[in-house]
């Protein structure tokens, strides 16, 4: 059975400098700060007892306050798994740092998300719409979305 | 003295026979060397994930028959089981075993369409994949029987299953199940020593191991790379922890590794559907769910191992009678991440072979 991790069992045995990224704790996920979620995710996957080699996937969530971003990671060696989190304010030019420097199994995923949902990967190699086309209007998985009728 | 060349550019697709579907490849071409090359996705977004949050929770489940549709009942078990964890759904134990045993006849009948198909697009045109296509209808026979339905079968529920299984299918699935090792064997002796087959596909389209496992490569495209991974296995679900079976692994990782894996898996369904029919207890297969299902307010992810690869579901619950977020982790979209790392420096009829070699379904690529 994959063991998931607490918020706080992971949040535990962060670095200590990470220790200001975290921005909540909750029993089934690590919620972190925009700005320290490279460097989280770096350490996460680099730390030999923690060992999240393999990114399981990304989506993101419109809340209409906030959008929310969820990492699910899975590490083949200990068999554990961690949800971490972060959230993003700006309705009009979201930013998030890109992973896919860390897991390249998030090359397409983050352009999944970008071409439905409008969020920016800094960092991103290649960032452009997957499925639909360029020069369509708007992001349809947000839930202001409207198709203009 | 060096002959001076000139790049440029193939289109492949978006419809093309052996792209398996409407996708499109721009590939920059040396000569014959694919020197570039650019997936082009999208001509058969449906806009699933947000058609889903329009609609309750059960008129979602023939929606995702609808994305892997060579594989559908495992779209629906894994599907199921998100909004079950969300929910807190118990499920009885004969639903558990049929759910098992449909999602193994559903893998067979997708490894058939993966090795056959694969023949196909090495030039072995149409006698092998028509020769899948015949053992596949027995399956198809199977599930016509229990939902009435041979493609999109629309058969889970939450809590359980739609109908119980008819008085004829196990002596039908006995039958079959005695018939098919002996078929898959004569099948993999026609091609696994074919010269042309491992000409073709030893040591091309190559993911190194390491690779497999950053670009989340999953299913029989992971195991052949060499990595023990199965979800069955290191996370079991439903009744998978009663059964005795192996997890086959390559270890070139070449797409004559995945074609072997694919034939080794079949046996392993094999295994655990002798096992579960041995074990298949009595009693009611459909727990009661209100008519106006509310799941309580929060998340939930469930995967499975599919044909294909790990299918997971994150579904987001507000309390309301439909889904607040729909989201689908699909293997095949991230199976073909690392495509481009596969097949640049290859030639362009090993490029159609790499493609093949991972088994895609367009339909859960571009939701």
């Amino acid at each position: 059975m994959t063991l998931a991790l607490a918020g706080s069992e992971a949040a535990a045995r962060l670095d200590k400098s990470l220790a200001a990224g975290i921005a909540g704790l909750n029993p089934d996920s690590l919620l972190v700060k925009s700005e320290f979620l490279f460097d989280i995710a770096a350490f996460l996957k680099d730390e030999p007892g923690l060992n999240f080699n393999y990114l399981v996937h990304i989506t993101a969530i419109d809340y209409c306050d906030y959008f929310e971003l969820v990492y699910h990671l899975v590490s083949l060696k200990h068999n554990h798994s961690l949800v971490i989190k972060t959230r993003c304010t700006d309705r009009k030019t979201p930013t998030i740092p890109s992973v896919v420097s860390l897991w390249r199994g998030a090359e397409l995923q983050e352009r999944e998300i970008f071409d439905l949902m409008g969020i920016n990967f800094e960092g991103h190699p290649n960032m452009k719409r997957i499925f639909l086309w360029e020069g369509f209007q708007g992001h349809p998985l947000r839930k202001d979305f409207t198709d203009g009728s | 003295m060096a002959l001076k060349t000139e790049l440029f550019v193939i289109n492949l697709g978006p419809l093309h026979p052996s792209t398996h579907g409407v996708f499109r490849m721009l590939a920059t071409m040396d000569g014959e060397v694919i020197v570039e090359l650019e997936p082009v996705f999208g001509y058969l977004h449906r806009g699933i994930e947000k058609l889903a949050e329009n609609r309750t929770y059960k008129q979602n489940i023939p929606f995702t028959d609808r994305m892997d549709y060579i594989a559908s009942m495992s779209n629906e078990l894994s599907y199921v089981m998100a909004v079950e964890k969300l929910a807190g759904i118990q499920v009885p134990e004969r639903a558990e075993y049929l759910r098992v045993i449909m999602a193994e006849l559903q893998r067979i009948a997708s490894h058939l369409i993966a090795v056959g198909s694969l023949a196909n697009d090495l030039g072995a045109f149409q006698t092998p994949f028509l020769y899948m296509f015949r053992e596949r209808e027995r399956i198809l026979d199977l599930f016509d029987m229990v939902c009435g339905q041979r493609l999109l079968y629309n058969y889970m529920r939450f809590g359980g299953v739609s109908h119980d299984i008819p008085d004829e299918f196990l002596p039908a699935l006995k039958k079959l199940l005695k018939h098919f090792p002996g078929f898959i064997a004569e099948y993999d002796q026609l091609l696994a020593d074919n010269e042309i087959l491992l000409a073709r596909t030893k040591g091309i389209g190559v993911l190194p191991k390491k690779l497999a496992i950053s670009s989340s490569a999953s299913g029989p495209v992971l195991r052949a790379s060499g990595v023990k991974w199965d979800i069955r296995k290191a996370d079991p679900y439903s009744v998978y922890d009663r059964f005795d079976f192996d997890i086959p692994t390559g270890s070139a990782g070449d797409c004559y590794d995945r074609y072997r894996v694919r034939i080794a898996e079949m046996y392993q369904s094999i295994r655990i559907l002798n096992q579960a029919i041995e074990q298949l207890p009595s009693g009611n297969v459909l727990n009661k769910v209100p008519l106006r299902f509310r799941p309580p307010v929060g998340e939930a992810f469930a995967h499975i191992e599919a044909p294909k690869g790990e299918l997971g579901f994150y579904i987001v619950s507000d309390g309301s009678e439909k889904p607040y977020r729909f989201h689908v982790r699909s293997s095949i979209l991230i199976n073909l991440t690392a495509l481009r790392d596969m097949i640049i420096g290859w030639k362009l009829a090993d490029a159609i072979v790499t493609f093949g070699s991972i088994d895609i379904c367009l339909g859960e690529v571009d939701r």
